[in-house]
């Protein structure tokens, strides 16, 4: 029982898939089955911490979870469910096709479940490249210059004393960014060296718009940011908080240098947190495609029989948990 | 390592093939799935940490021997203070009994003959010498000063603190995913590889704490990597969540951190209880006292621990209703740590006690271990707490628990299972000799930081007023400090001498009935080249001493219980 594990390696009662240490296949499965439902809770514990995170903010925050989430494209977050929740039946057919011994359909099925791995990302990609392209940043980059629009430059004196001079622009719910093309149309290109735009001085705006030019300006200014800071979404509009607390559709009095004008205070907590947490679960997709990606080698190679398939099996219970975590991620992110 | 024989050694000729002989070369222990030669070299690793940790303290102490310091500056200072707990806390004290000691001797104390995932254990101990790496890369990025809990808002401020703190930050997040899968392995080990006869409650009460130990490493660990990444995010990118200049919630990271690391305190004193109530057995030669209630209170305290972390906050502002909850809880952890303690003296009493170097370090733990837990009880009162909070009281408190007992019992195990993992004896007469030293400088290193505490020394300051009554402790502790380094030095020398020239060991110096002290020492690569017996592992009336193995052999008119527990 307790003999040289070398002399027992090509027993019948001793598979070369049995490590050394382990009486029996049964005792072994079930240690990686345990181990494995271990592992799954230290990573749900994981995740927890930032649902944690999500709870705390959201309950502080309502508002910006709900100015936040419109940006959000519900149909893009729709497919991705689907294609992981698909993947995951056809990971479930593959262990099921392991346990019956037929290789060709579980190599097939596991080529599903990575193909729905890879669509996951693909379309993760889209959703944040666009999400990027429209400035939405984790964190302080949130507040930085938008790369879209040329219309971002730096203010100068001039634009500043401009500002100052003119307050008789009657205020519609849309002035501030009336004011804002305006100033930027006026304004010449920007010297080299002024390379980020000072927000501090973003005061009262001035008139309304006179000339063909300004109002092309201004459709491509509008055109380019989102709806909500337009103020049509009533529904939040008398919640968001802005810079000195100014409500939304009024001119802002003064930024503070790390928060935007024309964006609600502290508004880059929604993107941080649905970076993080869609980040955090998109490379556990990545591993899992890496994981799907191994069992597929191992099992062309002919390594798994009906008595041992415990890789494609354990794979499996990982591949659910990670979509399991999706299930949760895309009604708290798209839906409420 | 060499294991020609030299003529004046006496004892049991060594064992032919052994762990340590099974294979040769630096790669055959790089790579080893081995859970004895891990264990081992983890044991390395964690002692090279203790020596560097330990000069950091000897560093901080000669710093404050007068009020304006002597020999550094206050961000050397800082620096200094932050990489010893770091050091301490990360690299020694959480490895050190489950990942050293316990790698090496559960699975044999078990009866199996590896840990359930090998591949695993060896993975974690790479990912422990990858955090270790990214401690010392912190070093070389700026350093680190903001203390080991990384405290907001300090830590997140690019500005003030320094700039090791995103490679620190990396470091304690791999080195939490290494105590996860140590963590895990134990967990499934003691579940699923229990040979026949070896049921739950003849289980040695060593391994009762682990798996404690263990259920803490595996439920909360994550919770401090997702924080520790959180950190990470919020220094390098501004997320807001924990700096308050953005809306964040410093008091959130507190709740976060604590949530982990009150748990990890467990995760450092269990394992030492654990080898508390094996070497206290053992060494009396008495039948552990009330078995059942050791092995639940172990289990107790894992529960207990998730449920005390407020009380770290009770000055950062939480509400009085949760600090008087928390308050309770902690007192309520009182319990199950007396219940320990009650124990092990009963079990001394009247039992025929050997003064071995384990059992002196044992009893040592027993008295540090009793003054840590009861001056706790003034840091969990409410009142007293606020007088007390952020003073060198609660570093005498904490150090009484991690250092003196935590540590103590490691190297008290240490001592005890030597014979095991070396196959060597070292000299007893040194190792009783630098027990003293180790004691009455551990005491008078700490006990005096109790006063100064008292009278409201505050921690982690570099300097001090000259006529505030200080300096007399902070002399008297520099001095115990320098007391407890001889002592851990003179440890050092004769355990090196023992590998060199130590006497052999018989399969069971002490006199131990659990697995372990069944297979040869140091044991074979499989660890039992036959079934062990399986019987009471405090039972210890059926060894008799045998002159000739010079250590404990079955009595011949007792029956081996083998044959009738093993099917």
């Amino acid at each position: 029982m307790y003999g040289q594990a070398k002399e027992h390696d090509h027993d019948h009662d001793h598979p070369d898939f049995l490590g050394h240490h382990w009486e029996s296949p049964t005792q072994q499965f079930e240690a990686g089955k345990f181990g494995m439902w271990l592992f799954l809770t230290t990573e749900v514990l994981l995740f927890g911490g930032l649902f944690c995170a999500y709870t705390v903010w959201r309950s502080n925050h309502p508002e910006l979870f709900r100015y936040g989430s419109q940006f959000l494209d519900t149909f893009w977050g729709a497919t991705n469910t689907a294609v992981l929740l698909i993947s995951s039946m056809t990971m479930a057919m593959a262990v099921t096709y392991a346990a019956r011994g037929k290789t060709k359909a579980v190599i097939i099925c596991l080529l599903l479940t990575l193909m729905g791995a890879a669509g996951f990302m693909a379309i993760k990609y889209v959703e944040y490249n666009h999400k990027f392209h429209e400035g939405f940043y984790p964190g302080l980059a949130f507040y930085e210059e938008p790369n879209a629009s040329h219309l971002w430059q730096p203010l100068d004196e001039t634009a500043v004393a401009h500002l100052a001079h003119d307050k008789t622009m009657d205020m519609d719910e849309s002035n501030l960014l009336h004011a804002e093309a305006l100033v930027r149309a006026e304004l010449p290109e920007a010297p080299a060296e002024a390379v980020t735009w000072n927000k501090a001085v973003a005061g009262p705006g001035p008139g309304g718009l006179t000339t063909s030019h300004e109002q092309e300006q201004l459709a491509e200014f509008t055109a380019f940011l989102p709806e909500a800071f337009l103020g049509d979404n009533e529904d939040i509009a008398g919640e968001l908080e802005f810079a000195d607390g100014h409500a939304p559709g009024e001119a802002p009095h003064m930024a503070h240098p790390l928060q935007d004008p024309v964006r609600p205070v502290n508004a880059q907590k929604f993107f941080t947190i649905y970076f993080m947490m869609t980040g955090l679960h998109g490379i556990h997709v990545v591993l899992g495609g890496f994981m799907i990606i191994w069992l597929l080698y191992r099992t062309i190679r002919g390594e798994f029989s009906r008595e041992y398939y415990t890789p494609i099996d354990l794979g499996g219970l990982y591949w659910h948990v990670v979509d399991l975590i999706w299930i949760f991620l895309f009604p708290l992110f798209y839906l409420i | 390592m060499s294991t020609t024989d030299t003529p004046n050694m006496t004892g049991p000729a060594p064992v032919p093939d052994n762990y340590l002989t099974y294979s040769r070369g630096i790669w055959s222990w790089l790579f080893t799935l081995d859970h004895k030669r891990i264990g081992l070299m983890y044991l390395m690793s964690v002692l090279g940490s203790f020596f560097i940790g330990g000069i950091m303290a000897l560093l901080v102490r000669t710093q404050l021997l007068v009020p304006e310091g002597l020999i550094m500056d206050q961000d050397q200072y800082n620096q200094v203070f932050t990489l010893h707990g770091a050091i301490m806390v990360f690299l020694v004290i959480i490895p050190s009994v489950p990942a050293a000691l316990g790698n090496f001797v559960l699975p044999i104390m078990l009866g199996a003959k590896d840990v359930a995932f090998p591949r695993l254990n060896l993975f974690s101990y790479w990912l422990w010498m990858t955090g270790a790496l990214m401690f010392v890369l912190a070093l070389f990025t700026g350093g680190l000063d903001t203390g080991w809990t990384f405290y907001t808002p300090y830590s997140i401020d690019t500005g003030s603190a320094m700039g090791g703190v995103i490679p620190a930050l990396t470091g304690a997040f791999v080195l939490g995913f290494s105590s996860i899968f140590t963590g895990m392995n134990f967990i499934v080990t003691i579940h699923r590889l229990r040979p026949p006869g070896m049921t739950w409650f003849r289980m040695p009460l060593f391994l009762w704490a682990i798996y404690g130990t263990a259920i803490i490493q595996v439920l909360a660990t994550p919770v401090l990597g997702i924080t520790l990444a959180l950190l990470v995010v919020e220094r390098a990118f501004g997320i807001g969540i924990f700096n308050p200049a953005l809306g964040g919630d410093p008091v959130l990271y507190q709740h976060f951190f604590w949530f982990y690391s009150h748990p990890a305190v467990y995760i450092m004193i269990l394992p030492g209880m654990g080898i508390i109530s094996d070497l206290i057995a053992v060494h009396s030669h008495r039948h552990i006292f009330g078995y059942s209630f050791i092995a639940w209170s172990s289990i107790s305290i894992a529960i207990f621990s998730f449920l005390v972390w407020g009380h770290h906050m009770f000055t950062s502002g939480q509400s009085e209703l949760v600090s008087v909850v928390f308050s309770l809880i902690t007192f309520s952890v009182a319990i199950p740590s007396a219940v320990k303690v009650f124990n092990w003296l009963a079990t001394m009493y009247k039992g025929t006690i050997s003064w071995n170097t384990p059992m002196l370090y044992g009893m040592g733990f027993i008295f540090i271990f009793t003054i840590g837990g009861l001056t706790g009880l003034h840091l969990g009162t409410l009142g007293t707490d606020i007088h007390l909070h952020d003073t060198y009281f609660v570093v005498a408190h904490f150090h009484y628990v991690m250092m003196g007992s935590a540590l103590i019992a490691f190297i008290g195990g240490i001592h005890h299972w030597w014979p095991k993992m070396t196959g060597r004896m070292y000299n007893e007469n040194w190792g009783r000799i630098a027990f003293s030293l180790v004691f009455i400088g551990f005491n008078l290193t700490f006990f005096s930081q109790f006063m100064l505490g008292s009278q409201g020394m505050p921690r982690r300051y570099g300097t001090y007023p000259a006529d505030a009554g200080f300096q007399f402790y902070h002399v008297l502790s520099t001095a115990g400090s320098y007391i407890l380094a001889i002592g851990f030095f003179i440890t050092a020398g004769y355990l090196i001498q023992s590998l060199l020239g130590g006497r052999r060991a018989p399969s069971n110096p002490w006199g131990g009935r659990s697995l372990e002290w069944q297979c040869t020492s140091p044991p074979p690569h499989d660890n039992f080249s036959e079934a062990p017996a399986v019987g009471d592992c405090y039972d210890f009336s059926v060894l008799r001493w045998d002159e000739n193995e010079q250590g404990y052999v079955w009595r011949d008119d007792v029956a081996h219980p083998g044959s009738e527990d093993v099917s």
